[in-house]
């Protein structure tokens, strides 16, 4: 039966098992509800809970484990000479026959071998699926049966579906950490493969980055060099020209509709500026591969400037444009959440508008300020679309923002995007790249939380 | 002489402070102008982003066709007149749109000459023609007059992206083109009719026959697993951190976690995806499904935030009374609470997932950006999603590409104002002030 039939056949069993619940509870009440200890509701909810919960624990289960449990018994059913194959070949030919037995592809010659595996294969997955099916709906209707037998008026129905429901709760709010276990584990896991090959201090340290690995032993430039120096080098070039362009708009605009702008205008222009925000991307990304770089090279031509047509300046023009409004709207907020009597003060003492603002409340403000803009940076680190149209792919080691630089993120999906093997030096090198890239803005993020907190507890 | 040293020293801060004033007025107002500018600077960027991508793709809204004179030729389509589908579907459409242009312009009779006529033809116009003819098999002998569509390259040629002017060498189409798609022109054989095909097929190598239904269908399909995922976990999430937990460390550590992943790069969410659901669970590679985890993952914190947000607004008052006529923590939460925070919690949800629409950088990790053809059917099946639908378009250097890559981003922004509108007239309309 297919999965989703499945829960759905679950889940109405489990309405099923409400109403199964309700009724039972009244009835064992002798119709007068008033002697349960919990509304007949509860009472559902409990049979209906002990229908769903072991079926669909069971359901997860299986999906978790089936791949693997699957593979093992393809292993073990392969003949002799097959199942003994060194590892890697052998995940080659796992992979023809899940390829066959799921989409009926054939990769090379139709090997006996290959088609008995996948036989095999579909046989299992034939089995599991059924077994599957099958246990699932005895555990649902031992599950009713059980439930139905608990009933009694006594049973305190509501304290039992509460606490399994706060435990709900309780595993739901722990995805959080269990994603950031996932992003720190996977990057971590699949770096330390690639510092096996290629040492720390070459990663970090090296000038040169080439990541073309050798297919074969006596390629030309088959050597692969990953020095990461130039793609770090380039990723701040392009995060500076973003903040220069982002800062000071971002923070001009913020003073100017945190202070000047009467509330009409602030309402119409601070909805505007978030639209730049809510632009995707890869619109971005378009808008400076095909308007903005042309644009630069051409004039740069007439001036007499050599201008690249992936040059740094156009993707870190756009990603500040990008950013503005990160920046203005921590900015806004800082800025407005300075308290009125600093300000007051300083139009006492006869300071004008503009020196009370750049004396006294943004020296104020400026611990929230920063903390803002960190979170920016961390933003055009992180950043992808915009410089994979935009900008290089050659890490070029150079401060010039008019030649072609690469960043972190566009050596990450060129290495990655494609069919590739998942053990060479280049593919481990986005795991590399992917776990720096994680660190960096993790620092930056904490700190700048941590910041923006500690200014706001001051003014509260 | 004491007396006048006293009195001089204030006149003269009086009078630098009188004397300083212009300056400083003058500062002030140059201040509020810069600000002004900054904001003006901002807003005509936006401006020119929309404008160029306005008019580098409205044309794509419209497919030059050209009309041919087809006679369903009975011994060509169908032999042996058994009308099966299957010997209908696979006979040589080409042929026929081959033929008819060369009865149009019969002084075509080089090979070089012939191939060039053919190419002002789209290759899917034998496909046009072959669906015409399976849906009814009764035109099969006669003769009717229909709008094909024209290769790209003529397409650019009609809207006035090729430059007729430069050497023959320089320009996709040639002189004898040039000169048959003006005798065409002559008798309103040539035409620009609404794009139907861009909003009804799937991905193609030809830009005049590639569409954009495929990646709305991915998109929705990646979009339905997100919503599925993300919105019950959020929700539950935001409910057990607002409501029920205790100030301790784990729940610090929760909170911090959470604002932390919202400022994750999304990419990295991507390489998670790869490294855990791809390699390590063995899901499909390109399937929405996988899309949809990973984009679940990252909306989940702007969910929960929102989320939180939402509950907090709810007055305590409101929890205070429930409590006080006997109803239990969850109930005031589920009878009470969430009624009335669903609202903000709803608005939050949109905007998150309007965020998770106009993602790719993760998809593009997980492989989601394969070349394909068929509009996915559920959400196993290859499939692209319109983000990544347009950085494919982009890479591509025909005219006709940037045409259609504009029109894609004027189909997503569409869909992405439509949701945030209904998100602030959902906030609009259920907002409460208590």
């Amino acid at each position: 039966m297919p999965l989703s039939i499945l829960i759905a056949v679950l889940l109405t069993a489990s309405a099923f098992a409400f109403y199964l619940g309700r009724g039972r509870a009244v009835a064992v009440a002798g119709g007068h509800v008033r002697n349960l200890h919990s509304l007949p509701s509860h009472y559902g909810a409990y049979v209906a809970l002990w229908c769903a919960l072991p079926a669909f624990g069971i359901l997860a289960f299986w999906l978790v484990v089936e791949p693997a449990a699957i593979e093992s018994f393809v292993v073990a059913g392969l003949p002799p000479e097959a199942a003994n194959l060194p590892p890697d070949r052998l995940a080659l030919l796992l992979n023809d026959i899940r390829n066959l037995a799921d989409r009926g592809l054939v990769a090379g010659s139709g090997d006996q071998t290959v088609m008995a595996g996948a036989e095999h294969y579909l046989s299992l997955q034939r089995l599991g699926s059924t077994a599957l099916t099958v246990i699932a709906i005895v555990l649902a209707m031992a599950g009713v049966a059980v439930g139905w037998r608990f009933v009694s008026p006594e049973l305190r129905a509501r304290n039992s579906v509460e606490r399994t429901i706060t435990a709900i709760l309780v595993a739901s709010s722990t995805i959080a950490i269990f994603t950031t276990i996932g992003i720190v584990l996977s990057l971590l896991f699949e770096a330390a493969r690639f510092f096996n090959t290629v040492p720390v201090t070459e990663f970090l340290f090296g000038l040169e980055w080439s990541p073309q690995t050798a297919i074969r032993e006596d390629q030309v430039g088959a050597s692969g060099k990953f020095g990461a120096v130039p793609i770090f080098a380039g990723t701040m070039l392009i995060s500076a020209i973003a903040m220069t362009v982002a800062v000071p708009i971002g923070l001009l605009s913020a003073i100017y509709m945190a202070e000047y702008a009467a509330p009409r205008v602030r309402s119409v222009i601070k909805p505007l500026l978030e639209i730049l925000a809510g632009i995707p991307t890869v619109v971005y990304g378009f808008f400076a591969a095909l308007t903005v770089a042309p644009f630069l090279r051409d004039n740069g031509s007439l001036l007499g400037l050599d201008v690249a047509s992936e040059s740094a300046l156009a993707a870190g023009l756009v990603m500040g444009i990008m950013i503005v409004p990160f920046v203005s709207s921590i900015s806004d907020d800082v800025i407005t959440a300075v308290p009125k009597s600093l300000r007051e003060g300083s139009l006492g003492l006869g300071a004008t508008k503009s020196e009370t603002i750049k004396k006294v409340v943004l020296p104020a403000a400026l611990p929230g300020i920063v903390g803002g803009i960190l979170l920016a940076v961390s933003r055009a680190i992180g950043e992808t679309m915009i410089v994979v149209m935009a900008a290089g792919l050659a890490a070029n080691l150079t401060a010039n923002p008019l030649q072609a630089v690469t960043t972190v993120t566009v050596q990450i999906v060129t290495l990655l995007v494609g069919d590739q093997e998942f053990d060479s030096p280049k593919t481990l090198a986005a795991f590399a790249l992917g776990l720096t890239l994680f660190c960096v803005t993790l620092v930056l993020n904490v700190y700048a939380l941590f910041i923006v907190r500690k200014y706001r507890e001051k003014y509260d | 002489m004491t007396d006048l040293a006293s009195n001089s020293a204030p006149r003269q801060t009086t009078e630098r402070i009188a004397a300083s004033l212009p300056r400083r007025y003058a500062r002030d107002s140059r201040f509020r102008y810069y600000g002004l500018v900054a904001i003006g600077l901002a807003l005509a960027f936006l401006v020119l982003l929309f404008v160029s991508i306005v008019s580098k793709g409205y044309s794509a809204f419209f497919q030059t066709e050209i009309r041919l004179l087809i006679e369903f030729d009975e011994d060509r389509l169908d032999p042996n007149g058994t009308r099966d589908p299957s010997v209908l579907a696979g006979a040589d459409y080409g042929g026929l749109v081959k033929s008819s242009l060369r009865g149009l312009f019969p002084e075509a009779e080089s090979r070089r000459d012939r191939k060039s006529l053919n190419r002002l033809m789209s290759s899917g116009a034998g496909f046009v023609l072959r669906d015409m003819v399976t849906n009814d098999p009764s035109l099969i002998g006669t003769a009717q007059e229909v709008w094909l569509p024209a290769a790209a390259d003529i397409d650019m040629l009609i809207k006035g992206f090729i430059d007729r002017s430069k050497p023959a060498s320089e320009r996709r189409v040639n002189d004898k083109q040039i000169a048959w798609v003006d005798a065409l022109q002559e008798r309103d054989a040539i035409e620009r009719h609404f794009n139907t095909r861009f909003f009804s097929a799937g991905d193609s190598r030809e830009p005049e026959l590639a569409g954009i239904w495929g990646a709305v269908v991915g998109s929705f399909y990646t979009l339905l697993v997100t919503i599925l995922l993300a919105f019950p976990l959020g929700v539950m999430t935001a409910i057990y951190l607002e409501e029920f937990a205790p100030t301790n460390r784990w729940t610090d550590l929760i909170e911090v976690n959470i604002n932390n992943l919202a400022a994750v790069p999304s990419i990295v969410f991507g390489l998670l995806g790869l490294a855990v659901f791809l390699n390590f669970f063995g899901l499909p590679r390109s399937a929405p499904l996988v899309g949809g985890m990973v984009l679940a993952l990252m909306t989940l914190p702007t969910i929960i935030i929102a989320g939180r947000a939402a509950l907090k607004a709810v007055p305590p008052s409101i929890r205070e009374a429930a409590l006080g006529v006997g109803a239990s923590r969850l109930q005031v939460v589920t009878h009470h609470v969430l009624p009335l925070a669903m609202p903000g919690i709803l608005t939050g949800a949109i905007i998150g997932t309007a965020q998770a629409l106009g993602e790719s950088a993760p998809l593009l990790m997980i492989g989601m950006v394969a070349f394909i053809v068929d509009v996915p059917t559920g959400p196993i099946d290859p499939a692209t999603v319109l983000p990544v639908q347009i950085y494919l378009w982009a890479d591509s250097p025909e005219r006709a590409f940037v045409e259609r890559t504009s029109a894609g981003i004027m189909v997503l922004i569409a869909f992405l104002v439509a949701m945030n509108l209904i998100a602030v007239v959902l906030r609009k309309k259920f907002e409460r002030r208590w």
